[in-house]
């Protein structure tokens, strides 16, 4: 057996299998969504029963809501709603074969040169056990300053005071109808808690976490920023994430207090069937800082607007975001800024590039309070289109109630020039590799941003979307 | 036995993509290894879009006649592999690229040079950029710039010619180079383009312009005067003294008369 199969792959976990029988003697994953999965939820996850309570009334919220009217085509959603399985067990995700995986996918990786334990990952088949090291390392030296980086199921068990203070506060289920989906099966995503004062070097990598047990389609995430502490949380990758599931909506909640600072940064390549609509929102305290980083690319269809609710004095919410649709694609994003409070200052970044066919909507708002005098707020918002049949559209809101606030606003729609083009090619550089350059430069303001390592990822995966993208 | 010419163009007619009008009415130029020649002419006469037509610009057709450089049809190659063949063209105005740094556009332009297969030590690189920037005394800091992008028309000028000293054409079109450039900014690329054909002596270089000016400062060895689309009077260094004592009156008259005889 090759080493990195681990004892679940085999079905021989005996322990997990006798505990899940003791709750749920008949538990099968079933297709479609109904109170039955989400008591099977809450029963295998052994949770609480206000959360099980929660869960429920979330249900009934969920069916209440119609579908949204606005943002990108979600007609054939309901259909595909009706065949996906709402909660799949880890141990059951596992079983899936490296062999499965499809050779469009497996060559990415390839070509994208991620190493063959972390494509298992990224494929979900398996476990990487290379990084375990780093993280456990990682994890003491946290834990000694009190930092909590869990499972939000763990989260929930073994801090459950801390959880229920603040879980669903941020955006709660009413919010909109995928938030109450998510409220009513959640499963997966990250806990975490910074203590007062405590100010991290190291990233917080989701990707250390997710290893231990897989991200699921409903992920949830409550992050917990105390007074003046610092920290920056990473989520996902630029590889394309392979799932066999078509459906992905997230809900990332965040509070950062009184002079905090928190940067959330996220690139994620969904495969092109997923639907992925994701609520992000965090309220920004007196004095606070947050910011979101935000790359989307691959999917089918993506709408998520990560938003900052500066609700203290001199509070400061930044976005910065990064679209990319190719042929079927339609990302449908961008970010919103509510200054409730004086003082408050914020800026939205956004650029897009659509490739062939594809479409990309910005989508933001940028709301000033009554009672939030000297509010700044700039935003800006660029698109590339590759291509004649690309497609982009811009639809700032902006809605202001107090007299003292200045607002900007920058929209900007370019073409890969053919002088541009040319230019680099008198230079003896090939056409692919221009409109790849072309559109490195375009998102070098946000991609200077990020990680070495993910801008590296990131430069690649645009060479490869640009392959074969002239004529 | 002397070289064969770097460049031969023989009845080179042109015209506008998407237009019929010819702009090139058949034109002829012969340049040899480590040439320096120029082409003086009027507004409107075709000069630039003979730079442009070598260069392969999309925008332009060939309908009629040769170029053959380097023993190559140069008018059957991709703009980049005119390039690597040795063709280096200045631009009148270059273009920005926002948001890519000088260096890595030339450590890309210079990986596109090497051998099939073959990677460019990013040591190397920096090292030849060293040298060079030194050589054309540049601020080693204006690599990191943004190509084209906030620079002033001179600074523009000087990234054009840093770029042929990395690439060391063996041909260099420089089209209108003096144009928008104040007499000092004239004096700083011309000693940059006079510096790379000292470095290497084979260099031939083709300068597109409308005055004599820049030709005080880049000597030519050969003299062409352009009008309505064809070279009608080749010569030594003493027809740009000519026209700009004369101006381009004479020559267009002339040739009008030679195209209605």
């Amino acid at each position: 057996m090759p080493q990195n199969e681990t004892i679940q792959d085999l079905g021989l976990d005996e322990y997990k299998y006798d505990f899940v029988a003791k709750t749920e003697p008949v538990f099968r994953a079933q297709k479609g969504l109904s109170e039955e999965v989400v008591r099977q939820i809450s029963a295998h996850k052994e949770e609480p029963e206000w959360m099980l309570e929660y869960r429920l009334k979330a249900l009934e919220v969920y069916n209440s809501k119609p579908m949204p009217k606005w943002g990108g085509d979600l007609d054939s959603l309901e259909a595909v709603l009706d065949e996906i399985y709402f909660y799949v067990r880890p141990q059951d995700q596992m079983e899936r074969s490296w062999n499965d995986v499809p050779d469009e996918i497996k060559n990415t990786f390839e070509k994208l040169g991620i190493p063959e334990a972390e494509r298992k990952v990224l494929a979900g088949v398996g476990a990487q056990y290379e990084s375990e090291m780093v993280y456990h390392s990682l994890r003491e030296e946290w834990a000694a300053q009190g930092v909590i980086f869990d499972s939000i199921e763990d989260g929930l068990k073994n801090h459950p005071e801390l959880f229920r203070e603040h879980f669903g506060t941020i955006i709660p289920m009413h919010d909109n109808k995928f938030a109450a989906m998510n409220a009513a099966v959640w499963s997966g995503g990250s806990f975490v808690y910074i203590p007062k004062g405590v100010s991290l070097d190291t990233p917080l990598q989701a990707y250390f976490r997710v290893n231990q047990e897989r991200m699921g389609q409903f992920e949830r995430t409550l992050i917990i920023i105390e007074e003046g502490a610092q920290a920056h949380y990473i989520e996902g990758c630029t590889a394309p994430v392979y799932s066999t599931e078509s459906f992905h909506s997230g809900v990332i909640e965040i509070v950062v207090k009184k002079n905090a600072r928190f940067r959330y940064t996220t690139i994620q390549n969904w495969s092109n069937n997923m639907y992925n609509l994701v609520t992000q929102r965090s309220m920004v305290h007196e004095g606070a800082t947050m910011e979101w980083l935000d790359g989307n690319l691959g999917s089918k269809l993506t709408m998520k607007y990560p938003s900052c609710y500066l609700i203290g004095e001199g509070a400061h919410g930044e976005i910065m975001s990064i679209a990319y649709s190719g042929d079927g694609q339609h990302q449908d994003t961008g970010g919103k800024v509510v200054h409730v409070a004086p003082h408050t200052t914020s800026s939205i970044i956004s650029k897009s590039i659509s490739k062939g066919h594809g479409r990309s909507t910005y989508r933001g708002l940028c709301k000033v309070h009554k009672g939030a005098h000297h509010a700044r707020s700039n935003v800006e918002c660029d698109a590339l289109l590759i291509n004649d049949t690309s497609r982009t559209d811009t639809y700032p809101y902006i809605e202001i109630e107090e007299d003292d606030a200045h607002v900007g606003h920058e929209a900007s729609v370019s073409k890969i020039g053919e002088e541009q083009l040319f230019y680099l090619e008198s230079r003896g550089i090939a056409k692919d590799e221009a409109m790849a350059m072309i559109v490195r430069g375009f998102i070098e303001p946000i991609a200077k941003q990020l990680p070495l390592e993910y801008a590296v990822e990131l430069n690649r995966l645009i060479e490869m979307e640009m392959e074969g993208s002239v004529g | 036995m002397s070289d064969p010419p770097i460049l031969k163009i023989e009845g080179l007619e042109a015209k506008v993509t998407d237009e019929d009008l010819l702009i090139l009415n058949g034109v002829d130029l012969e340049i040899g290894k480590g040439e320096v020649h120029a082409i003086m002419g009027p507004n409107g006469s075709g000069k630039s879009t003979l730079a442009k037509i070598l260069a392969g610009h999309p925008g332009y057709t060939a309908t009629s006649g040769t170029a053959e450089f380097l023993g190559k049809n140069l008018l059957e190659l991709e703009v980049d592999e005119r390039s690597r063949a040795g063709l280096f063209l200045a631009f009148q105005y270059p273009v920005d690229i926002p948001g890519v740094s000088i260096a890595n556009f030339l450590r890309t332009a210079v990986q596109a040079h090497q051998p099939e297969g073959e990677e460019l030590d990013i040591f190397d690189f920096s090292d030849i950029l060293t040298e060079r920037m030194e050589l054309l005394e540049m601020d080693i800091s204006f690599a990191e710039r943004h190509v084209n992008d906030g620079c002033s028309g001179g600074e523009k000028k000087r990234n054009e010619i840093l770029q042929m000293a990395m690439l060391m054409p063996k041909l260099a079109v420089m089209d209108e180079t003096d144009s928008g450039l104040d007499i000092d900014a004239l004096k700083i690329v011309s000693s940059g383009v006079n510096t790379l054909t000292e470095k290497d002596p084979d260099m031939s270089i083709l300068l597109i312009t409308h005055y004599q000016r820049l030709l005080d400062y880049i000597k030519p060895d050969r003299v062409h005067v352009m009008v309505d689309g064809r070279i009608v009077r080749s010569g030594g260094p003493e027809i740009a003294l000519a026209l700009e004592a004369e101006g381009y009156k004479d020559w267009r008259d002339a040739n009008s008369i030679a195209n209605s005889v």
